[in-house]
């Protein structure tokens, strides 16, 4: 029988998606239910004084409102969940609502509570609130300065922690390094701009003493824990049930106060109460990413052998410590700084910088695309200086694919990799001669071309647990199922992930048929209801697939374990005797005369004859903890033709090779690498967050904040190469974050490139046209291109 | 996103449509532009009457030599037009730039130049032909100019009790959109929201080899669509590239360019100076 594992098959989540039949959390009706609103802070940064609510209580509709006064005392802070060791960090208290100060535009200051949306809105406009302004500041760097405003008493200068990261002897490496560049970058701050924005539904039963919270989540787990803590309800009273997620890029694993909020306020009035996002303030409210200013040095030989890199980086953290947030530029960031190369020296300080902005968290990537794009812009600038060829650069330092388990100068161990495979199998689709040839003629005719070329490897399948706890993350990195199988031989899987748009309700069903020889159309997928489902840590970090897949695997295999013992029986043979063929456990010769999957299932759920010693039933649970991260890697090339005189940039080409493993599914991972790519394109040409000085967010809708649309996208080339993990059964690694983390210093350093005769050596993304030929003008006068140009 | 609570009148007529019409009140046509201010509350009317099915708002008629068009006209009924498409060929090649196929469907000419987004697609195309807005409230009817319609960001000539009923086109330029006459519009996008960074229209005839109109005008580049007297320069010549390239270059000259995040005055002002350039040179091809 072919196997399901490899097979391309349709996502059976699309049918319902597509059609408008999936439930959100925003669907949720219950009787009674009442609609909360939050009211937002519009200064970035003020003194807050009386809020007034008197109007607000008696406008029609309206059931309650609470402040920050109300709650403090009831309510505990929003806990930031990743305290990184080593590096004095400082977490001041994060109140549910704000107490005596706000520290960005869209900080909660009161919640109103009504008996419609509408009625809830409207209450807002009636809340009389005094701001006293303070000065603000929202860039990273500058916030560090003598005599910027400090957000917090307990954190003078604003620098929450400095994280260092070492290993060789940097100094020695840049001090005898014939060749050294050096670089400022702006790694630009995103907007997840999840499809769904976030919402929140609580049912308080006051007679049970039990809260059910609807919620958008990647890890309802996790906010249950964390709902926990905020609300003082013990966690074996809270029911986290996340529906139908819409897309979440990192943006739906903090816990925020909000969620909270809708919760106590169910538990104070004993009436369920749901809240929504709107997209304004889901901008404002909802974490962003990146948003770093990192000065940067690479050196090395002049025959391209690289000696060393050194980073200092500024990593905005926003107004408020978020649940993982010190984890993103330091663990997921910092220890990646080899990328898939032999970088012996290397040296990191990282600053975690409080600023009067939205607090920023893990988003698609987090960590590991700045990694990535520092180091990959630094290479080609390295490669420029010593005019070599950037792909010569890279295959010289390339990790040897007989060197794995490798160790790299961060300390960190990758479990597998052939990066040359796949810069070969790169290479293949492209014809890189033949461009470069093209590119010089084209120069020669007032044309400009340019062509970046990514190689990479990045960190992802997050666990294992132990490495959690040593590295400061305060929950488990395993994963969990529970494989039931019923009387009539179709199986359900309980998984402690929760995907949200990456498609493991059909990968994970392929790879339960294929155990048990059956259908894919009899395994059901269960995910995102705590009350079903065992502990699980979430969908993030590419690691559902590595990690609850093959807790998934390993519980059906106990299970078939199971079943092989009943069959023995019911065949009279040994287990020994055994084997599974065709669906069905037979004994060695006499293939005919079997049990298959079905007749054991109904044998063992009604257990009329069982060998001694078995327990009825057929199912098995399983808590997979890796003993490894996974490293992905691949090649990514694009080509661009940049207009001098517009400064727009139109993408000729872009070819991903990408190699996670085997693939469960190959349509489902292309899926996965066009989204990332797209994604990081969006990134590299054209999202950015911006504040004016007054730290008001100007890019507050989708009407200035660009997220790329499919007709400004070009089309991706997909290819993989195949080198399985050693770290988990299924040999898979992550796919869900390599293309975000790939194409960005792709695209970059192809413009970059194209640019090249013009004297432009680096320009800040998102390469707007704007920018682009802000930085042709300035390198025409003179510049090295454009830094921080609008 | 919620707007303040508001009674909704669906007019019968235009005769009931323009008796609704009051201080605080505000028509609506398609929603594109007017929702959005709605339920950032940035518009917070009392009672909004809707325009959007009106049949004597709707069409596109022949006139003497030009067309008339209902003000509540879709961009897709433009787009379908076959009239439409062989006189002013222009109007097609504009409106299929405006946003995507949902906003066509909904979105109405009318509701578009009545909220005189200063970065709109239509007004400059509004402005070259030289199209006259007939305005109308209970009081009577007037007609302005297109040409004196546009005043500000967001701000007409108009009346608040005052409705824009219909588009008037003059004959177009002999030659019927070919030989003899051509037009064009050259834009770059803003990535977000797709409206345009800068936009340039341009109309010329041609009689004999010689350039015998030449009209431009920008939008996108100041607080409002304006014409550039500049292009008259090319009436009486052959339109050589170079004279294209210098009325481009004096046409944006000393123009206060808008500025913010998208896009700085000096960019603006230089795409301003590259848009006037290809449509001017687009125009004189599709014209000779
Ligand atoms: C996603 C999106 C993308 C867009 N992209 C573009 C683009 O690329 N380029 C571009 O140019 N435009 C773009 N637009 C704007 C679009 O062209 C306008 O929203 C649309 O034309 C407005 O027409 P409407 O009928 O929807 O007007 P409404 O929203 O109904 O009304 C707009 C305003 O005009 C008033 N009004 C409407 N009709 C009349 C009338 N007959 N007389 C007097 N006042 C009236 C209303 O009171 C309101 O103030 C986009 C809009 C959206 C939503």
């Amino acid at each position: 029988m072919a196997t399901l594992f490899g097979s391309g098959i349709k996502r059976r989540e699309d049918p319902r998606l597509i059609t408008g039949r999936a439930t959100y959390t925003d669907d949720v009706k219950l009787p009674g239910l009442l609609h909360a609103a939050v009211l937002r802070s519009t200064y970035a940064h003020a003194k807050l004084g009386k809020v007034d609510v008197t109007k607000a209580k008696k406008a029609p509709g309206v059931v309650a409102v609470f402040t920050g006064a109300d709650v403090k005392d009831k309510l505990n802070t929003v806990p930031c969940a990743w305290n990184v060791p080593n590096c004095d960090l400082k977490v001041p208290p994060h109140p549910l609502l704000a107490i005596d100060r706000v520290r960005y535009v869209g900080d909660g200051v009161a919640l109103v509570v009504a008996e419609s949306r509408a009625a809830a809105r409207d209450a807002l406009d009636l809340i009389d609130v005094d701001y006293d302004a303070l000065d603000v500041v929202v860039d990273p760097e500058k916030a560090t300065q003598q005599g910027a405003p400090e957000l917090h008493p307990e954190v003078p200068g604003n620098v929450a922690f400095t994280w260092k990261v070492a290993g060789g002897d940097a100094a020695k490496a840049f001090a005898e390094a014939p060749v050294t560049v050096e670089q400022r970058i702006v790694q630009n701050r995103l907007l997840p701009t999840a499809m769904e924005p976030r919402a929140a539904c609580a049912s308080y039963n006051p007679g049970t003493g039990q809260l059910t919270l609807w919620i958008t989540s990647q890890n309802p787990h996790i906010h249950r824990f964390l709902l926990s803590v905020m609300t003082k309800l013990p966690e074996h009273r809270i029911r986290v049930i996340a529906p139908e997620v819409g897309g979440g890029f990192g943006s739906k694993i903090p816990g925020y106060a909000d969620e909270a909020l809708v919760s106590f306020a169910s538990m104070q009035l004993g009436r369920p109460v749901k809240w929504t996002e709107d997209r304004s303030e889901n901008y404002k409210a909802t974490i962003h990413g990146r948003d770093h200013v990192e000065y940067v040095a690479m050196c090395g030989t002049k025959d391209g052998q690289i000696t060393g890199l050194r980073t200092k980086v500024y990593a905005g953290l926003g107004g408020y410590a978020s649940t993982a947030a010190p984890g993103i530029p330091t663990i997921l960031h910092g220890l990646m700084y080899s990328g898939p190369y032999t970088i012996p020296n290397i040296e990191g300080t990282i600053y975690g910088v409080y600023t009067t902005t939205t607090p920023v968290d893990a988003y698609r990537g987090a960590g590991r695309p700045e990694a990535t794009f520092l180091l990959e812009r630094m290479i080609d600038l390295y490669a420029r200086k010593i005019g070599m060829d950037p792909v010569d650069v890279r295959r010289k330092n390339l990790i040897p694919k007989d060197k794995f388990p490798y160790t790299v100068a961060t300390g960190i161990t990758y479990d597998s990799g052939n990066y040359q495979g796949a810069l070969d199998k790169a290479l293949q689709m492209f014809d890189y001669k033949k461009f470069r040839a093209e590119q010089a003629k084209a120069r020669k005719a007032g044309r400009y071309l340019g062509v970046g070329v990514t190689t990479y490897c990045e960190i992802c399948g997050l666990g294992p647990s132990q490495v959690a706890g040593a590295v400061g993350f305060g929950g488990g990195l395993y994963d969990s199922a529970i494989v039931r199988v019923y009387p009539t031989g179709v199986v359900r899987a309980y998984i402690g992930g929760k995907p949200h748009g990456q498609g493991e309700e059909t990968t994970f069903a392929q790879i339960v048929a294929d155990e048990f020889g059956i259908p894919v159309e009899n395994v059901e997928v269960v995910a995102g209801d705590t009350e079903a489902t065992p502990q699980g840590w979430g969908t993030y970090g590419s690691r559902t697939t590595a990690v609850c897949g093959s807790a998934v695997k390993v519980a059906a295999q106990r299970v078939k374990d199971k079943a092989k013992k009943i069959a023995a029986h019911l065949l009279e043979a040994s287990e020994a005797d055994l084997e599974w063929q065709d669906g069905k456990f037979a004994v060695k010769g006499s293939p005919d005369k079997g049990k298959t999957f079905g007749e054991l299932a109904l044998m063992a759920n009604v257990a009329w004859n069982l060998p001694p010693g078995v327990e009825p039933g057929l199912e098995a649970t399983a808590f997979f903890d890796p003993s490894n991260f996974v490293y992905p890697f691949g090649t990514h090339i694009c080509t661009v033709d940049v207009d001098p005189e517009t400064g727009e940039v139109k993408i000729l080409r872009y070819i991903a090779v990408d190699d996670c493993g085997p693939q469960i599914n190959p349509m489902i991972v292309d899926g996965q690498v066009h989204g990332g790519v797209i994604q990081g394109l969006g990134e590299a040409l054209q999202e950015m967050v911006v504040y004016d000085e007054d730290g008001q967010l100007l890019t507050g809708t989708m009407m200035d904040y660009a997220v790329p649309k499919a007709s400004q996208m070009p089309k991706v080339e997909t290819a993989h190469t195949v080198t399985p993990s050693p770290v988990n059964p299924l040999g898979v690694k992550g796919v869900g974050e390599t293309g975000t983390i790939a194409s960005v210093p792709t695209l970059v350093n192809a413009v970059c490139d194209a640019l090249a005769p013009l004297g432009v050596s680096h320009i800040d993304k998102p390469l707007t046209p704007a920018r682009v030929w802000a930085a042709i003008q300035q390198a025409r006068a003179g510049g090295g291109g454009g830094g921080g140009a609008k | 996103m919620i707007p303040t609570s508001f009674d909704y009148v669906r007019a019968k007529s235009l005769k009931d449509a323009l008796k609704a019409m009051g201080k605080s009140t505000k028509v609506i046509a398609g929603g594109h532009s007017l929702l959005p201010l709605l339920r950032f509350r940035l518009a917070q009317p009392e009672t909004l009457v809707d325009i959007g099915q009106l049949r004597e708002l709707k069409g596109i008629k022949r006139a003497g030599g030009g067309v008339k068009i209902g003000a509540a006209t879709t961009y897709r009924e433009l787009l379908e037009s076959t009239e439409l498409k062989a006189l002013y060929p222009l109007i097609g090649e504009v409106t299929e730039h405006i946003g995507d196929l949902q906003v066509r469907n909904a979105g109405t000419i009318g509701g578009g130049l009545a909220h005189a987004d200063p970065a709109a697609d239509m007004p400059p195309v509004m402005l070259v032909l030289d199209a006259t807005f007939v305005l109308q409230s209970k009081g009577g009817k007037r007609s302005v100019a297109a040409r004196k319609f546009f005043k500000g960001p967001f701000t007409t000539a108009m009346k608040p009790t005052e409705l824009l009923t219909e588009i008037q086109l003059p004959a177009p330029a002999k030659g019927a959109g070919t030989g003899g006459a051509g037009g064009a519009y050259a834009s770059f996008e803003q990535a977000a929201s797709g409206y345009a960074l800068v936009g340039a229209a341009a109309l010329i005839t041609v009689a004999k080899g010689m350039i015998t109109r030449a009209d431009l005008a920008f939008t996108g580049l100041a607080d409002t669509p304006f014409l550039a007297p500049a292009a008259a320069k090319l009436v009486g010549t052959q339109g050589q590239a170079e004279l294209i390239a210098e009325v481009a270059a004096a046409s944006v000259a000393g123009v206060e360019a808008n500025d913010d995040i998208h896009a700085s005055a000096a960019y603006r002002t230089h795409l301003g100076m590259v848009a006037a350039r290809r449509a001017l040179a687009q125009a004189l091809s599709r014209a000779g």
